[in-house]
């Protein structure tokens, strides 16, 4: 089959429904939407036992040709990006089938779907392309398309400026990507995966090559997966409507830094300080994030550092080499990251766009679908035993226990943090009596089937997510799937880690033990005694810090807005002002004054034209004559 | 064969256009009766004629005397619309002086 059709279905759905989707029926829009989707995700499924014998690669044409350097446009569907694929199709069908629910009172329904399918198209781009030229055309495309739908309410100001500010994040890491791609350009001459990581496999180049190129690819996916010091435009990105967070800012776009590094795999096994720097980035990020979290009022502020955090996650199994980990971990991470925003959108539809969960609590009874369908997806992100979350990380912890104790040490925090703030959040929400004198608790509803049935669905996932990849203490046959997948496309593969079955378990040990503190505390502080977060206003010392966000925003304001805008400023006062107006109203003037004064001669005295007349015609006579 | 026109030295033709010529110019730039100015360019008109021709019987050649009937053709057309306009102003203000025609000055 012509891998083609995989793009071309959300590209034919963004068409119809950008051009003629406003004399379309809604129904229509959603269900046509959906299903140019859902289409791509059956093609996908269908190919899995051709992908399992070899990579499928698409009729190649010729994309840009400069000098010896011919760069194509060419498609490749093998183990990695058929994984990706599925869940790109997969989630963005359930997501958008909760969106004909949740926007389907708003204005921009048709515009809402046709963002939706140019963003799927691009992601296909992003995973599909075999070279790295497309890479970044769909990485450019997917930018685009989180801006478009970040700010798609863009009446909201505030919303607008969150959009420009992830567009502008994104550029920061986008050049890194572009530098790295002039490096890979001039050191091995060509973009193509195959031709690159083959010459780069050759180690033919000296280190400091390896090690700069990594690094800037690595600056790309910092700003593309909300790593330190980029991350800030994240947790702003959640002013775009709930299904966008869900499938850009939680499953989708937000891992493609982690999906370049996999993909990478070759460059970055040799390149052990750049795996150093993504460890490190990744850890800290997934701590700092963790931290703030722990004091978000709104809900899905809260998520979006979740989100934050577990990317980090995913960078520290990256920077141990642990490439099956992070994809494991980013596939379980799609489901219940998903399905606990959509979560979010449902009691933000059923609460009339209330969001602080302050003013939320006791909506289990009101919700009993989306209560139970949220329980899971926190369970599952918190570690909850034998959940899909509780897998895929110990396996990255058991990574970091190898690689080092205080690596360990540190990520079982963070870990522990998760449950922490989810607890937190999910009782506020859940439990405890309701808060709102605003929006009376009898017309918070359940939201319809539509919403509710893409929950389920993943909740389904984010219960046996862990099948994907388990571990072999629980069977010996089936063990490790993903990564027995995954294996044949590395070259060095992944960092083995060989521990002692008592490690094992005594790892495992802490872990369900971090998660059952979490638990108990927060179920102590929130139902048993019924707390409730403090408002602003009451907040102080390291709470404040917190939900300060750590003042980074306002630090990144003070270092790079604010000069900037001081040099804007001052290049109109000054420059521009008093420099180039002022010239140019001096030009003015003096043609001006010079007109003024010539315009006497003109006096309307025939006699004195003629004279002048006279005297010029003698002049010139006189100046032929004698000179 | 020696013409008397031609026994006449050049110079004297060339003397005398000139100072017709002159008498025309200042007579347009100092006069403001608007039938003497028309007479005055006549006479420049004119000067320029006598020197065409005499040049041009000097010169042994034909095409200076060509010039001249067509200078007299314009001439002849510039007198007669010249003449027609300032009887027309004449009827209309009673007056001839170039100086009164101001009414299109902005």
């Amino acid at each position: 089959m012509n891998l083609y059709i995989l793009l071309a279905l959300p590209l034919l759905g963004f068409t119809i429904n950008g051009l003629f989707g406003k004399q379309l029926p809604k129904f229509v829009v959603g269900a046509l939407a959906s299903s140019l989707v859902f289409i791509p995700f059956v093609l996908a499924l269908s190919m899995w036992s051709q992908v399992k014998e070899a990579a499928v690669v698409s009729q190649p044409f010729t994309f840009l040709q400069v000098g010896d350097l011919n760069i194509e446009f060419k498609l490749m569907l093998d183990r990695l990006s058929l994984i990706m694929t599925l869940i790109i199709t997969g989630i963005g069908t359930l997501i958008h089938l909760y969106s004909m629910a949740y926007m389907a009172d708003d204005a921009g329904y048709y515009k809402f779907f046709a963002y939706l399918n140019l963003f799927i198209f691009n992601m296909l781009i992003l995973v599909l392309g075999a070279n790295f030229m497309m890479l970044f055309f769909g990485w450019e495309g997917v930018g685009l398309c989180s801006y478009l739908l970040i700010g798609f309410w863009y009446h909201n100001s505030d919303f607008g400026y969150a959009a420009r500010k992830a567009f502008v994040m994104n550029r920061i890491g986008d050049l890194g990507l572009l530098l790295g791609l002039f490096m890979i350009i001039q050191h091995f001459g060509s973009l193509d995966y195959q031709v690159v990581f083959s010459e780069i496999a050759k180690v033919s180049h000296p280190q400091w090559v390896y090690t700069s190129i990594a690094v800037l690819l690595f600056v790309g996916a910092m700003g593309k997966s909300a790593q330190i010091p980029l991350y800030t435009w994240l947790p702003d990105a959640m002013a775009g409507p709930t299904p966008v967070s869900a499938l850009i800012h939680a499953a989708t776009m937000v891992t493609a830094g982690v999906y370049l590094v996999v993909r990478s795999e070759v460059l970055y096994a040799l390149a052990p300080m750049a795996r150093d720097l993504i460890l490190y980035v990744g850890l800290a990020t997934s701590l700092l994030a963790a931290f703030i979290g722990l004091k978000q009022n709104d809900i899905k502020k809260v998520l979006a550092y979740s989100t934050v955090s577990q990317l980090g996650l995913m960078f520290i199994a990256l920077g141990c080499g642990a490439y099956s980990a992070a994809m494991f971990h980013l596939a379980t991470h799609a489901f219940f990251k998903a399905l606990l925003f959509l979560g979010s959108g449902s009691v933000i539809h059923g609460m009339h766009h209330e969001q602080d969960i302050r003013k939320m609590g006791g909506l289990r009874k009101a919700m009993p679908l989306t209560y139970v369908t949220f329980l899971i997806g926190t369970l599952a992100i918190s570690g909850f035993p034998f959940l899909s979350g509780f897998f895929s990380k110990d396996e990255i912890l058991l990574h970091t226990f190898h690689h080092s104790p205080w690596v360990y040490g540190l990520s079982v925090f963070s870990a522990g943090l998760t449950g922490i703030y989810m607890f937190r959040m999910f009782f506020l929400t859940f439990h405890g009596t309701y808060r709102n004198d605003h929006y009376a608790f009898e017309k918070v509803h359940e939201s319809p089937i539509l919403m509710t049935l893409p929950l389920m669905v993943l909740a389904a996932l984010s219960l046996a997510g862990g099948l994907l990849n388990l571990p072999h203490y629980l069977t010996h046959s089936h063990s490790e799937a993903l990564a027995h997948w995954l294996e044949p496309l590395f070259v060095f593969g992944d960092a083995a880690v060989h521990v002692e079955p008592s490690t094992e378990w005594t790892l495992l040990g802490v872990a369900v033990s971090v998660f059952v503190i979490a638990f108990v505390w927060m179920r102590q502080k929130y139902v048993v005694q019924g707390r409730v977060a403090e408002n602003d206003d009451q907040m102080s010392g390291s709470a404040k810090l917190l939900a300060q966000k750590f003042y980074v925003d306002e630090l990144y304001d003070s270092l790079f807005a604010k000069p900037l805008q001081a040099l804007g400023t001052w290049t109109y006062r000054v420059l521009d002002r008093k420099g180039f107006v002022a010239f140019t109203d001096l030009m003015g003037k003096v043609t001006h004054w010079k007109g003024q004064t010539l315009a006497r001669i003109q006096s309307g005295n025939i006699e004195l034209y003629l004279i002048i007349m006279v005297l010029a015609a003698a002049l010139m006579l006189g100046i032929e004559l004698f000179a | 064969m020696n013409t008397v026109f031609q026994q006449v030295d050049i110079s004297h033709y060339i003397y005398l256009s000139t100072v017709l010529f002159s008498i025309g110019l200042f007579g347009v730039l100092f006069r403001r009766n608007a039938i003497v100015l028309l007479m005055c360019i006549e006479l420049m008109l004119n000067s320029v004629n006598l020197l065409l021709t005499a040049l041009s019987t000097y010169m042994g050649d034909a095409g200076g005397q060509l010039f001249v009937f067509f200078i007299m053709v314009v001439a002849a057309a510039e007198a007669a619309v010249g003449l027609a306009i300032l009887v027309m102003v004449y009827r209309n203000t009673r007056n001839t002086t170039v100086n009164f025609l101001s009414n299109l000055k902005g």
